[in-house]
């Protein structure tokens, strides 16, 4: 399949907001590393931050593959206005709570995005998406069995859990923010479904558990348009940190 | 000299003469491949691990296609140069590169592969269960590969690499690491 004119102006905005979102809670998760509350999580958010991180490599080098881009140049060099993450991922890494929050909300949406990519007619997307999935679904877990450890939790606990996700729960849905030009991306076969359809699919994955834990359900989106856009401050500090090295040192390799 | 190393000598001093190099067999490269270990776990082999995918002897070179196991895993950058060196003694070019086509499984590493890491003291993976939540595939009794009890506890999913997980063994008391059915 031949991918090009608008179809890979499409395709390039579906792989840098994919690859935007693994490269930003991978930073945000590496923030735990050696301050996790267990050592047992010291270890396990270290290894999701890595995975996510590994993720987001894989993504920029096919949106690189089709921009010609250096996939390190896409990651590093870009003004923070320029990054396509959803603003679920904009609240700085708070405590425990938001962190798990937000694993939770943006790891149930990212299978279900996964899953509306893993049939699709461009194979280095549908390849790799096959593979990230089966890496996901041991976030998923992690995620599922920390939210239901805070949710039954003391008052404390579950009073933390509740106000993350008041912060939280009105960005959730951004991960499904309608692209620029998807219904290419759906013409072609690369994306099953329209994202507000994935949208629906994936309260109707999460309505269960939010229901057995009495947790209420995240609000639609104020405003899905911009739901990739307007990044804030938090974001500014994390891209300053993860451009560290980048900056005392440009064009340093491994 | 091992007839290995004598092998390597010969092809390279051909090379280096400028002679065609002798007839080169897939089975010959894929053994070479059982001898690059992997980085993390350099008791067993990229082959032992089921990374390698396609062998390919052709005119311009070979080619191999390797499955990477984690799509993060930091070891892949050394694992194709440690491929490309070891191929290198073989004289020709060598094209080494990473697909996702088939995606890597726990269940591609062999039968040696799981007796080479139970006798380092890893666990083995245990056989997927596609159908099944992660939990459930994760409580599966993994042997203790110290006492061999499966009275073993799952500590932690995550380890010190992306493929590995944190086990407590009940019965000798010691801490062992198993590698992630995935």
């Amino acid at each position: 399949m031949r991918v090009a004119g608008p179809l890979a102006t499409a395709l390039g905005e579906l792989l840098r907001s994919m690859a935007d979102d693994e490269f930003v809670i991978g930073f945000s998760d590496s923030e735990w590393t050696g301050i996790a509350p267990l050592l047992e999580e010291d270890v396990a958010i270290s290894s999701l931050a890595q995975d996510e991180i590994g993720h987001a490599a894989a993504l920029y080098g096919l949106l690189g593959g089709l921009t010609g881009e250096d996939p390190d140049a896409i990651a590093y060099d870009r003004v923070p206005a320029a990054y396509r993450h959803c603003r679920l991922l904009d609240h700085g890494r708070g405590d425990w709570a938001m962190t798990i929050a937000r694993r939770y909300l943006y790891d149930t949406a990212d299978g279900v995005r996964l899953e509306a990519l893993v049939a699709g007619s461009w194979p280095p997307l549908a390849d790799l998406v096959g593979k990230l999935a089966r890496e996901e679904r041991y976030h998923r877990m992690h995620a599922a069995v920390w939210l239901d450890r805070l949710a039954r939790g003391g008052d404390g606990t579950r009073s933390r859990l509740l106000a993350a996700l008041a912060t939280l729960g009105p960005d959730a849905a951004t991960v499904f923010a309608p692209l620029p030009d998807e219904a290419a991306l759906i013409d072609a076969g690369i994306l099953s479904l329209p994202m507000a359809d994935l949208e629906a699919r994936w309260r109707a994955s999460i309505a269960p558990a939010f229901a057995t834990l009495d947790l209420p359900l995240p609000p639609s989106a104020r405003d899905p348009a911009r739901g990739r856009l307007d990044h804030g401050e938090p974001f500014s500090w994390l891209w300053r940190e993860f451009n560290t090295v980048r900056a005392a040192e440009p064009g340093a390799t491994w | 000299m091992s007839e290995a190393t004598a092998h390597r000598a010969v092809a390279g001093a051909r090379a280096s003469l400028g002679e065609l190099p002798e007839e080169l067999d897939v089975a010959t490269v894929r053994a070479a491949l059982g001898e690059v270990p992997d980085p993390e776990i350099p008791v067993v082999s990229v082959v032992d691990l089921g990374m390698v995918e396609e062998v390919d002897v052709r005119a311009d070179g070979i080619h191999v296609m390797l499955l990477p196991t984690f799509v993060g895993c930091p070891a892949l950058d050394v694992i194709r140069s440690a491929v490309e060196e070891r191929l290198r003694s073989f004289g020709r070019r060598v094209d080494v590169r990473f697909d996702y086509r088939v995606p890597w499984m726990s269940d591609r590493i062999t039968p040696e592969g799981h007796e080479k890491l139970r006798r380092s003291g890893f666990a083995p993976p245990a056989a997927s269960q596609p159908d099944q939540p992660v939990l459930v595939q994760l409580g599966a009794p993994v042997a203790c590969p110290n006492c061999g009890s499966r009275r073993t506890v799952l500590e932690n999913a995550f380890g010190p690499t992306q493929c590995r997980a944190i086990y407590h063994c009940t019965d000798c008391r010691q801490p062992f690491e198993g590698f992630k059915t995935i």
